[in-house]
């Protein structure tokens, strides 16, 4: 459908492979799934290996600007990288928030000597970003937050408390949401940076329903931030806060994504749980329906993802479709999540210990793990309402 | 939607504006009071003709433009907007497939250019019962000096009153269920022995049962080849299925519309119905839905116009989906328009009563669900 200039790529993906092939060490393969995983174990040496060649390469991030060591190419390079990186079970270690929602939101709003000072540590993996936006009375209404900053001439200081700071205690930085004017909601809200390990930042892991989590809350008391860490205006944080959220939610929405399992097709669980007959016929005919809605709305959204794709390169601009990703990928994968343990039986209830595989006691984190992705990054109802006032026009109640 | 060329572009703006002008609904409105036996109105076919809609898929050799099926599905999908009813679906694009896939040089020369004139109106005389089954074939097909005999009747056939081609499929050898032993064959529509029957169903499109009794049809009336017929036809079908999806898109995307606009209108409780989140909700499922459906019926009209070999699942993916959002819009319509939507002087009945006999045409969700599973193995 598209031209990207078939040769350039042809040669491209050529040394793509080549380089693969001489730097990813062969101890990792097939390992992607577990690097996602929610808890973190000690790197090895080859994992440590691996990051370095990949963050100092740029191609972590392969369409960032190259002045910040990014691979400064197109999509479609970057396309070529993660094919082939899939083609021999390798994946990207250079991943995270500051990957995902900050580093492309600082390209856009942060000053010269911010990004200058903050994208390279992102590029080569050697900084792990967490977010402080939540708080325990904003949460879905997030500009109601009431973490305060100070004004105390050349710094501010900040006192408040945040939560389901993702990953806090294992950042080294904060991107974080303060109020720097109490006398406005939305206008009132600054965008600063602060490293975790000045005084005054406590982090307390929250335990989740799926057992370990990467959430924290963290209280922040009397933390000084430096003035030129604001990113964007002073009270113009908002702003760059609602572009991370754009960046956040398209991250979320899973596009390309394989259910968040990284093992067995749902077809291929329902034929070894639940058996199938001589033709391959799942036996069950009511999961076998199930399974086939589920494949179908997966391949819709696929498809989905790559029309938005098209569309915005065609009009250099986001397409409409691009407002109802979050909804459907998540409702996508929390089915195929709860498909998944419903096919297992009672081995997908386990939740720890030998008499289950390593893949069953996953299928169980995942579902109740999964079950956050319709609440963070902006609630269903809230995307449902962005959908129904910014898209469909409807009107707020009087 | 898809990106188009400006070929397409002009194409689909040109369909629109045509519409719009001169076959709202309320033109479809008028076809269904007239009680017209064709089930549309004549002259509005005569002026797509004339546009060269018919002969969209059809190659430039025979009298056509051959745009493509993504073509197609932009001018269908206008149409499917305001329901207008037509010959296009079942003439210029299923049978003219038919006749462009499996035809000899004499069968395409003969046909192609009345189907792309629209001087003929061609239709698929496929299904027996009242569901869709295309390999369920018992009409027979018996050798007859140097042709074949026809026997046996079809139903549900698509402008079956229209029809001056009938593409049949019938039983040349085995047993109804069986994929092999099935052939095509041209009949004449005022062939001896073919018998009509008008059939009034709830969206008041064209439709009849068709009997043979006894047709005789000369060996050149086989559509390819005898016997390996099935693959045909579901090449065929796989190709008006997609078309009767962007049909189902054009309606439900209006009946969507329509309804959102009335949500913006209506008053109780001192405010506008759609100031309540209860409904902004149900509307913002809706337009999540249609966006999914639009990426897979887009879909597969690519696949076909590019050949590739998933076209088959893609297609009942489309038909599957595009089948649930249409049922649902077209439930919701009535619903969210209230008392009024009850009434016939309404047109969310036409949407509802359209969605259903489109979602039944060339096999329900149902049937597209296991079709899709079974393609894969599963």
């Amino acid at each position: 459908m598209a031209d990207f200039g078939g040769s350039d790529l042809d040669a491209f993906r050529t040394e793509a492979r080549d380089w693969i092939e001489a730097n990813f060490p062969k101890s990792l393969k097939g390992k992607g799934s577990m690097m996602m995983r929610e808890e973190r174990s000690e790197p090895t040496p080859d994992m440590d290996a691996w990051r370095k060649a990949m963050g100092e390469k740029g191609w972590g991030v392969p369409t960032w600007p190259a002045q910040y060591g990014g691979g400064g190419l197109t999509p479609a390079h970057g396309r070529i990288i993660q094919q082939e990186l899939g083609r021999v079970g390798a994946y990207n270690p250079i991943g995270g928030m500051g990957v995902m929602m900050f580093g492309p939101t600082l390209l856009e709003y942060g000053t010269e000597a911010q990004k200058q000072q903050h994208i390279p540590p992102i590029v080569k993996g050697e900084l792990q970003w967490c977010q402080g936006f939540s708080e325990p009375g904003a949460g879905s209404d997030l500009a109601s937050l009431q973490t305060r900053a100070e004004d105390k001439g050349d710094h501010y200081i900040v006192n408040g408390q945040k939560i389901w700071t993702s990953g806090a205690q294992w950042a080294q930085w904060c991107f974080c949401l303060v109020r720097t004017d109490t006398t406005k909601k939305h206008e009132g809200i600054s965008f600063v940076l602060f490293p975790m390990d000045v005084p005054g930042v406590e982090v307390r892991p929250i335990p989740l329903i799926a057992g370990n989590s990467p959430f924290c809350e963290t209280f922040l008391t009397d933390v000084r931030v430096e003035k030129d860490q604001v990113v964007g205006p002073v009270n113009g944080g908002w702003t760059v806060a609602k572009r991370l959220l754009q960046h956040e939610r398209s991250g979320l929405s899973g596009a390309g994504g394989g259910g968040g399992l990284g093992g067995r097709s749902l077809v291929k669980l329902a034929k070894d749980y639940v058996g199938a007959d001589e033709s391959g016929r799942l036996s069950d005919s009511d999961l076998r329906t199930r399974v086939i809605m589920n494949e179908i709305d997966g391949r819709a959204f696929q498809l989905t993802a790559m029309r938005a794709m098209a569309e915005s390169k065609a009009n250099s601009g986001p397409s409409a479709a691009t407002s109802i990703m979050k909804n459907a990928g998540t409702r996508w994968m929390q089915d195929r999540a709860e498909l998944t343990i419903e096919l297992m039986g009672h081995q997908g209830l386990g939740w720890e210990g030998d008499d289950f595989t390593a893949e069953e006691l996953g299928a169980v984190r995942s579902w109740l793990g999964g079950k956050a992705t319709t609440i963070y990054g902006g609630s269903q109802e809230v995307q449902n309402n962005i959908i129904s006032k910014r898209i469909l026009g409807l009107p707020d109640p009087k | 939607m898809a990106v188009l060329n400006e070929e397409q572009a002009m194409l689909r703006d040109a369909a629109k504006s045509w519409v719009q002008e001169k076959s709202p609904v309320t033109a479809f409105r008028k076809m269904r009071d007239s009680g017209v036996e064709l089930g549309y109105d004549a002259n509005a076919w005569n002026e797509m003709a004339e546009m060269g809609w018919a002969g969209v898929i059809i190659p430039e050799e025979y009298g056509g433009s051959d745009f493509g099926y993504l073509s197609m599905g932009l001018i269908l999908e206008e149409m499917g907007r305001t329901l207008t009813a037509s010959p296009l679906l079942a003439s210029g694009l299923a049978a003219a497939s038919a006749l462009v896939l499996g035809g000899s040089d004499a069968q395409k020369s003969e046909w192609l250019p009345k189907i792309a004139g629209g001087e003929v109106v061609g239709a698929l005389a496929i299904d027996e019962g009242a569901h869709h089954a295309p390999e369920k074939v018992a009409l027979k097909a018996e050798k007859s000096g140097s042709g074949y005999k026809l026997s046996g009747s079809k139903s549900f056939v698509l402008e079956g009153m229209a029809a001056g081609l009938l593409i049949v499929s019938a039983r040349t050898s085995g047993k109804p269920g069986d994929t092999d032993g099935i052939t095509l064959f041209l009949v004449a529509g005022d062939a001896k022995g073919v018998s009509r029957k008008r059939l009034h169903l709830a969206d008041s499109r064209g439709a009849a049962n068709i009997t043979f009794d006894g047709v005789e049809v000369g060996a050149d009336a086989v559509l390819g080849e005898v016997d390996k017929g099935h693959a045909l036809l579901e090449k065929t079908l796989d190709r008006a299925r997609a078309g009767l999806c962007a049909e189902m898109l054009g309606s439900a995307v209006q009946a969507f519309e329509v309804t959102l606009d009335y949500l913006k209108v209506r008053v109780q409780f001192g405010q506008v119905i759609g100031s309540f989140q209860a409904l902004q909700h149900r509307a913002a499922k809706m337009f999540t839905d249609l966006e999914l459906a639009r990426s897979a019926v887009e879909a597969a009209l690519q696949a076909i116009d590019a050949d590739t070999p998933d076209v088959p699942e893609l297609v009942s993916l489309a038909k599957a989906k595009m089948g649930d959002v249409f049922h649902l819009v077209s439930n919701e319509m009535v619903q969210m328009h209230g008392g009024i939507g009850m009434t016939d002087a309404h047109d969310a009945g036409f949407y509802m009563k359209r969605a259903r006999a489109a979602e039944a045409a060339f096999g329900n969700q149902a049937y597209h669900r296991d079709r899709y599973a079974r393609i894969q193995g599963y």
